[in-house]
């Protein structure tokens, strides 16, 4: 609790601060040389506010968000679905694994977003070039957290369910999905991040909706405040994702230690 | 099944090299030409100095380690690596080997579960088994919430439900406390009695094994461990480990076997020591 009113004390004070650097008239200009110079660069916190509470009073932002939204649940999906079945089956067939480790290398050290633009081209403006990029986005981040997570299992306990009479289906099912299933939910709170990030850079680059696009246009119009406004909506967006990740997270992970599990008295 | 000759494992001539971590060193033979019977219904015990590959020797017998040359036989059937592990053993691991995302009682009916039996079934045989390892009530814990010993009895249930023919234990009580483990080698008593399975049982415990088995093999400092001994138990059955241990004939055996032991264990630590 007292955590939480430092917290939030941080979180006024830097408005606070944003907001007297900011008012024009308010302090005199040490930088600029007129007055209303620092608004103009970096916006208004009060109407920052008023931006976002018009968007949703309006309704306005609805159709946006739901777009970015899309896109990057899309992303997210497909990603990491791919990740994980890749991820096991390149991590239980050694052949598979050598013979792709040198493209999986490339692809990985390759800076992925530059293929934005030849998504563009390949998919269109649409959503799909936005999911494409948080595809490649996603995959390879759950990908090696699968692959390691895989490898990493202890060979006792693979050694004692063969013992215990597990068919190599039983294995994956009951030794190697659950055991690397700590790996999969580290890298999916990446994921969420990253899916966020092809979605967005995909409207920067071309599109008609989105909040990335809402972005990019107010831009166009050194609306500064609305920039702002936008990178608060998408913010708080990605931290709702990812405490949902970590509410599945610990649904699933209730037999993990944590640490120090004794009771308070 | 069909009765077939033989004992219930022959490990006949068993040798194990393992490769050398890089390519300068020599190959380290951990156990060489070693033949080794245990009769169906006998409990062995073998014991050796660390290190010496007593491990090694039982994951041969599981079926989990193919030796290097030497030959398994299970109730006079080859033990061949392409068809998979030892389907008659049951294997107490040395190192914790428990399910960690699984409670208790999921632990222990896994090995039922693996073999199709329906849920209701396995559970109520699951609560069974706890009963009897003194785990009652503890069925919904994960094993991080177990102490040491309560794991130790809990993969002996998860290992005995299955009721194998052949019982292969890694020092299966090397981590609990003398008076839990009397308790737990009196009961593995009982419970061999009840319909005398063929037992391997490994430990660096002379007492321990001379209490529980009918032979005991004593084998040498590695490398190129190899059995140096074979003394067989005749004390009477059943019996009581913690009275077991007072009786004049017990303590001849033991005498008797610890000579033939100490120079092999002070040899392995000679060499531990030197490394
Ligand atoms: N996979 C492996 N690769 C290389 N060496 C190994 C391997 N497994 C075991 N060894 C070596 O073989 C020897 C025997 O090991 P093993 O685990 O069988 O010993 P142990 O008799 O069970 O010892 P302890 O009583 O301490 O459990 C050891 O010296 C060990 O270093
Ligand atoms: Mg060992």
């Amino acid at each position: 609790m007292k955590l939480r009113i430092a917290q939030l004390l941080v979180l006024g004070l830097l408005v606070l601060f944003w907001y007297v650097m900011t008012k024009p008239g308010l302090v005199p200009p040490f930088y600029f040389d007129k007055d209303n110079r620092a608004a103009f660069f970096f916006g208004e916190p009060q109407k920052v506010f008023w931006v976002v509470v018009d968007w949703f009073l309006s309704g306005e932002i609805f159709p946006h968000l739901g777009i970015t939204l899309l896109e990057t649940a899309l992303g997210f999906a497909i990603g990491a679905a791919s990740g994980l079945g890749i991820g096991l089956w390149l991590a239980l067939s050694p052949t598979a694994s050598a013979i792709m480790d040198p493209y999986i290398k490339g692809f990985n050290s390759m800076p992925r977003v530059v293929l934005a633009p030849i998504f563009a081209v390949w998919f269109g403006l649409g959503i799909w070039s936005k999911v494409a990029l948080g595809v490649t986005l996603v995959f390879f981040v759950v990908f090696f957290n699968v692959y390691q997570g895989v490898r990493e299992v202890s060979p006792n306990l693979i050694a004692n369910a063969r013992m215990l009479g597990a068919s190599k289906r039983q294995l994956l099912r009951s030794i190697y999905l659950p055991s690397a299933m700590s790996w999969v939910f580290a890298s999916l709170h990446n994921a969420v991040g990253l899916a966020f990030v092809g979605a967005v850079v995909g409207e920067y680059l071309g599109s008609s909706m989105g909040v990335g696009y809402l972005i990019l246009q107010a831009e166009g119009t050194f609306d500064i405040n609305t920039v702002f406004a936008g990178i608060l909506v998408l913010t708080a967006c990605a931290l709702a994702l990812d405490s949902l990740v970590g509410t599945v997270e610990r649904r699933l992970m209730t037999w993990q230690p944590k640490a120090g599990q004794t009771e308070k008295v | 099944m069909t009765p077939k000759e033989g004992p219930a494992l022959a490990l006949a001539d068993i040798t194990c090299r393992f490769a050398a971590r890089d390519a300068t060193s020599e190959p380290y033979t951990a156990v060489a030409n070693t033949t080794l019977n245990i009769a169906r219904g006998e409990f062995v015990s073998v014991v050796g100095p660390t290190g010496c590959g007593k491990s090694t020797l039982l994951n041969v017998a599981a079926g989990l380690l193919e030796p290097s040359t030497g030959t398994v036989e299970v109730f006079g059937e080859r033990l061949l690596s392409a068809h998979g592990v030892n389907r008659r053993a049951g294997y107490m691991f040395q190192a914790d080997a428990l399910m960690p995302w699984r409670t208790g009682i999921d632990n222990v009916i896994a090995g039922l579960e693996f073999r199709g039996v329906p849920r209701a079934e396995a559970l109520a045989q699951g609560e069974a088994w706890l009963r009897r390892v003194g785990l009652a009530g503890f069925g919904d814990r994960y094993p991080h919430q177990m102490s040491g010993g309560m794991r130790k009895r809990l993969a002996l249930a998860q290992t005995l439900i299955l009721s194998p023919d052949i019982l292969l234990m890694d020092e299966p009580f090397s981590a609990l406390d003398v008076q839990t483990r009397q308790l737990m080698e009196n009961e593995l008593l009982a419970l061999w009695a009840e319909d005398r399975k063929s037992v391997l049982f490994i430990t660096h415990d002379l007492e321990e094994a001379i209490a529980l088995s009918d032979r005991v093999v004593v084998l040498s400092a590695g490398p190129g461990t190899r059995p140096i001994g074979d003394f067989k138990v005749d004390l009477p059955r059943p019996r009581d480990v913690s009275e077991i241990r007072m009786t004049p004939a017990f303590l001849d055996l033991h005498r008797e076997i610890w000579a033939a032991m100490k120079e092999e264990v002070l040899k392995a630590y000679q060499r531990q020591k030197a490394v």
